[in-house]
């Protein structure tokens, strides 16, 4: 089910928006190299942006500090310790994420109660870091006031909520 | 505040490779972001120009509109700020229900048009305006029905129910979601009355 709709949806919406402006007579073709041509203004936004932040991202997972916090918590907080860098590392970095995700699955088994748990916090949170900051620079907002602190708090939530529904589903 | 975080992480990073005794690997690291940065640019860019141009089509048949319009009053009621009738209804309706079948790729483009739409709005455009940050705290909160890349990994991993953590990441993330958009609203509240 879940399969069929993640491989029907991408030609489903094609077809359809093709479809629609067709009927309603527009110039589909034209409209379409037209739209097409502002991914270059986006790109010429965004790769800057993207340098930017990987250099930071990647110099900060060099320096082992995330590590150190990380242990700081798992020594208060009763969760599993394993978890802990995927849920530090979920908000700034997409790709070591993944990787970690990775690695838990290695070596704990993806159908582990640690798999489980892992999968979840990767699904219920974002790189808010990433969405952040490629949305404002593409249009160029400078202050974005208070939407650091409540994405943080997202993620933070999404975290905690990871953690109570996965022991009540799986526990 | 990205100013401040930007420079806090290239000091901290720097000055915690040396202590660790790793000062030699900053130079490679150096090279390998700006690499990893134009791969990632190599990827999301033929997958823009192709969305982009769906769009536009849709643009300009009025299907968007069309779907702005009929959206459900939640949309309205979430973003105060923004003409009922306006455009970029139709654009942050696009992202979500891309982000909400786990097709990431493709709800990137229609987010960007959405905060183009509400920045062609904002009386001063380097500050960011209500509404903007409304939708990108829906979007850093990660509502999606489908999470396609946890599914393929641990399909991959030879898991013998890849499927299993769906609903269970469904409730977290609508959980969270939710509580996002409510710590949002008293954020908004509280930057109004200054």
């Amino acid at each position: 089910m879940i399969d069929l709709i993640s491989k029907i949806a991408i030609p489903a919406i094609i077809f359809f928006v093709v479809f629609y402006g067709f009927i309603k007579k527009t110039d589909v073709y034209d409209n379409f190299v037209e739209g097409s041509k502002e991914s270059f203004k986006m790109i010429y936004n965004l790769f800057p942006t993207l340098l930017a932040m990987l250099l930071a991202i990647n110099f900060l997972l060099a320096s082992n500090i995330l590590e150190l916090i990380s242990n700081f918590i798992t020594k208060f907080v009763n969760i599993p310790s394993a978890v802990v860098p995927l849920a530090f590392l979920r908000p700034i970095s997409g790709s070591s994420a993944l990787a970690i995700l990775n690695s838990i699955y290695l070596n704990y088994g993806p159908d582990s109660y640690i798999g489980k748990l892992a999968s979840v916090i990767q699904g219920s949170t974002e790189t808010t870091l990433y969405v952040l900051s490629l949305y404002f620079s593409v249009i160029g907002v400078k202050k974005i006031k208070y939407a650091l602190k409540v994405g943080l708090m997202a993620d933070l939530i999404g975290f905690i909520c990871s953690i109570i529904i996965v022991k009540l589903f799986f526990g | 505040m990205v100013n401040i975080i930007w420079g806090l992480f290239i000091i901290i990073g720097i000055i915690g490779t040396i202590i660790s005794g790793k000062i030699d690997t900053i130079s490679e690291i150096t090279l390998n972001s700006t690499k990893e940065a134009l791969d990632m640019v190599i990827k999301i860019f033929p997958v823009m120009a192709l969305w982009l141009g769906i769009m536009n089509i849709g643009i300009k048949s009025g299907l968007l509109k069309k779907i702005a319009c009929k959206i459900s009053p939640i949309l309205h009621f979430l973003f105060p700020d923004l003409d009922k009738k306006d455009e970029t209804f139709g654009f942050i309706a696009s992202n979500i229900v891309a982000n909400f079948f786990g097709l990431g790729s493709a709800a990137t483009p229609f987010g960007i048009k959405a905060m183009e739409s509400m920045q062609k709005k904002n009386e001063n455009k380097e500050v960011a305006t209500r509404s903007m940050i409304t939708f990108l705290v829906m979007n850093t909160s990660g509502l999606t029905a489908i999470p396609t890349t946890i599914i393929a990994l641990r399909m991959f991993h030879g898991s013998t129910n890849p499927t299993e953590i769906v609903l269970a990441c469904f409730l977290a993330t609508t959980i969270s979601t939710i509580c996002a958009l409510i710590i949002d609203r008293l954020f908004a509240k509280r930057s109004e009355k200054k």
